[in-house]
């Protein structure tokens, strides 16, 4: 360097205020465009059109007699469809006044009374709650039983027992007729 | 390759020459682990952890970059290519077993290395920004291992990685859309198995280079030492080669035969049965497990709930799953703090008669949460999990500085020679 050196190191302490201007704000203005820059890259991992395609499921609810649940898959998501009985829709209207970690009403929960549709992954860190099958276990509230971290969900999915903090969601759906449901 | 004196033979042969006057790469190597590089004549068999580790990263990313040439990151396809590995590639069980089992015996060199550190204050002045670069890379080979672990696409595979991911839905607000945008979907899929396999190549090479500044920064000042005193002069070092190269590749040799013991004779000792069943989102195996050097971690995660002590202070502002996680994580950046948390001077366990009670009950704390990671959050190890962690944070945070002030250290001899000609007591 020493060789091409053409300042004189002097002048450069007497100048600062312009200099230092210049560049702070040349490498203000760089910064914020680099990292702007960076947006295009974080966003192309957010889910990809092919992956918001798959966005809405249809079920025919005829064949699903009273008492039983089915499973069914919206974006990759299990959805648990149970048709109530009158004893689990009893038991969910009465805990509306219980001591829940999330409170709601179950008829909030519902469009129709028999038919519970919710979001099957736990609110803790997102294992599939046991109690859709016969023989499962359903917790001590009777609807579903997370395995992993022990979460109780009762007949309405509220979170009643251990970690989980929310409520099983309910996703958007629709009636479009007596025996179809359109999630999503 | 032989590193020795510059003046040595090696160094006057006429294309050594050639390329150390244009690059003096010869002589930088011979002062990193060299004859030019003196070590404290009185590092003991603790010392061997840290080329050991090296040793572990090298056959990591060697058994690696070959098994790369055989999987196929998809979801259809991952499972079955892994399969084909270890049926029909040519000796690639052996790679694979390789690769499982090395990540073991990596985080096996790695913690005894940390906790030699911890024994003689090895993270103490001058080291600091030595032993944070040591922090680095154990979160970086954390998060290499846990992506690495879900590219077989088993039951453990899909459902760790589902569980841990969700452990960021705890951050308020951004939560939710933050675990979208790590997913690339509503559900860990293929966008995030492509993701795990892009990154989980990566960050060995980051890894890397964090090791480079570390062994940069180790010599700067030079090794610690038993006795933690400062190298007084020449009479307290030896060279670098071939002291202490022999002395590393023997204990090589014998961390060699007993990681061969595991890779030849139970190769799946340390890994789970579950994980050979494809993943299947809708069935959540009943008992979920992480690989064995992250029970500790996954232990102080599941001890905050509603009800545990440590969680009423913050339970105004955050909830217990929050708490768990930020904990977590805690526990592992906290380390980094270590050489401000610990106020005494004296830098070796051997002149500290109440520390070193201490390191070995935090040793003890350490094994304890492993343990009950390892078991379903019920009855007595809930419990046992809400102790350990409290105490995980009290030796930290309480024991540390207090004991620092409080403690009357032994007389720390005068040199390292002067431990061995002077006795002290």
């Amino acid at each position: 360097m020493s060789d091409t050196a053409s300042t004189p190191p002097s002048a450069e302490i007497d100048e600062q205020t312009r200099r230092d201007f210049l560049l702070v704000s040349t490498a203000t203005v760089g910064a914020v465009g680099t990292a702007l820059s960076l947006w295009p890259f974080v966003n192309s991992l957010n889910p990809a059109a092919d992956t918001l395609a798959l966005a809405t499921t249809e079920v025919n609810l005829a064949p699903i007699a009273e008492g039983q649940s089915i499973t069914v898959v919206w974006q990759g998501k299990p959805v648990f469809i149970r048709h109530r009985t009158k004893a689990e829709i009893e038991q969910a209207k009465a805990d509306d006044s219980a001591a829940l970690p999330d409170p709601a009403k179950d008829a909030d929960r519902v469009i129709k009374p028999d038919w519970l549709v919710m979001v099957g992954v736990c609110t803790h860190l997102g294992c599939i709650p046991l109690g859709q099958k016969e023989g499962e276990p359903k917790g001590d509230f009777g609807g579903w039983f997370c395995p992993c971290h022990g979460s109780h969900y009762d007949t309405s999915g509220r979170i009643r027992k251990g970690p989980a903090p929310l409520n099983l969601p309910v996703p958007t759906y629709e009636f479009q007729s007596d025996t179809q449901v359109k999630i999503g | 390759m032989s590193e020795q004196q510059p003046t040595s033979k090696f160094m006057q042969n006429g294309v050594v020459k050639w390329i150390e006057h244009r690059m003096p790469i010869f002589s930088f190597i011979d002062h990193s682990v060299g004859s030019g590089y003196p070590a404290p004549k009185n590092l003991n068999y603790w010392w061997n952890f840290g080329s050991l580790a090296g040793l572990a990263l090298i056959i990591m990313i060697v058994s690696g970059i070959v098994l790369v040439m055989h999987y196929t990151p998809h979801t259809t396809l991952a499972f079955n290519s892994v399969e084909r590995i270890m049926r029909d590639v040519n000796g690639g069980w052996l790679i694979r077993y390789l690769h499982m089992n090395g990540a073991s015996f990596f985080f096996i060199a790695v913690y005894i290395h940390i906790f030699r550190g911890l024994y003689f204050g090895s993270y103490k002045y001058p080291r600091e920004l030595l032993w944070i670069i040591g922090v680095l890379i154990l979160l970086a080979m954390m998060a290499t291992a846990f992506m690495g672990y879900v590219l077989p696409w088993g039951q453990m595979s899909y459902w760790g990685a589902t569980v841990i991911t969700n452990l960021f839905s705890a951050i308020p607000v951004v939560g939710e859309s933050l675990v979208t945008l790590l997913w690339g979907g509503f559900v860990v899929d293929n966008p995030t198995l492509n993701r795990f396999f892009s990154l989980h190549y990566l960050l060995p090479f980051v890894i890397l280079g964090l090791v480079i500044m570390h062994i940069w920064a180790l010599h700067t000042f030079g090794s610690n030492n038993p006795t933690g005193v400062d190298v007084k002069g020449p009479q307290d070092t030896i060279p670098f080669h071939p002291y202490f190269t022999i002395k590393d590749l023997y204990g090589m040799g014998v961390f060699m035969l007993i990681f061969l013991f595991f890779v030849f004779f139970a190769p799946n000792y340390f890994g789970e049965a579950d994980n050979y069943i494809p993943a299947d989102s809708l069935a959540t195996p009943p008992h979920i497990v992480p690989e064995w050097y992250f029970l500790p971690s996954y232990a102080i995660l599941r001890a905050f709930t509603n009800e545990f002590i440590l969680y009423w202070p913050v339970s105004w502002l955050m909830t217990a799953k929050l708490a768990g996680v930020i904990a977590m994580f805690g526990s592992i950046i906290l380390l980094a703090l270590i050489p401000w948390l610990d106020t005494s001077k004296v830098r070796s366990a051997r002149y500290r008669p109440v520390y070193k009670w201490f390191f070995w009950i935090f040793v003890l704390d350490w094994i304890v949460l492993g343990m009950v990671g390892a078991h379903p959050a019920e009855g007595i190890w809930v419990v046992l999990g809400q102790v350990a962690t409290t105490y995980y944070f009290a030796h930290l945070l309480v024991i540390l500085p207090i004991l620092g002030v409080l403690e009357r250290p032994l007389a720390t001899p005068e040199s390292i020679s002067a431990s061995v000609t002077q006795p002290a007591e």
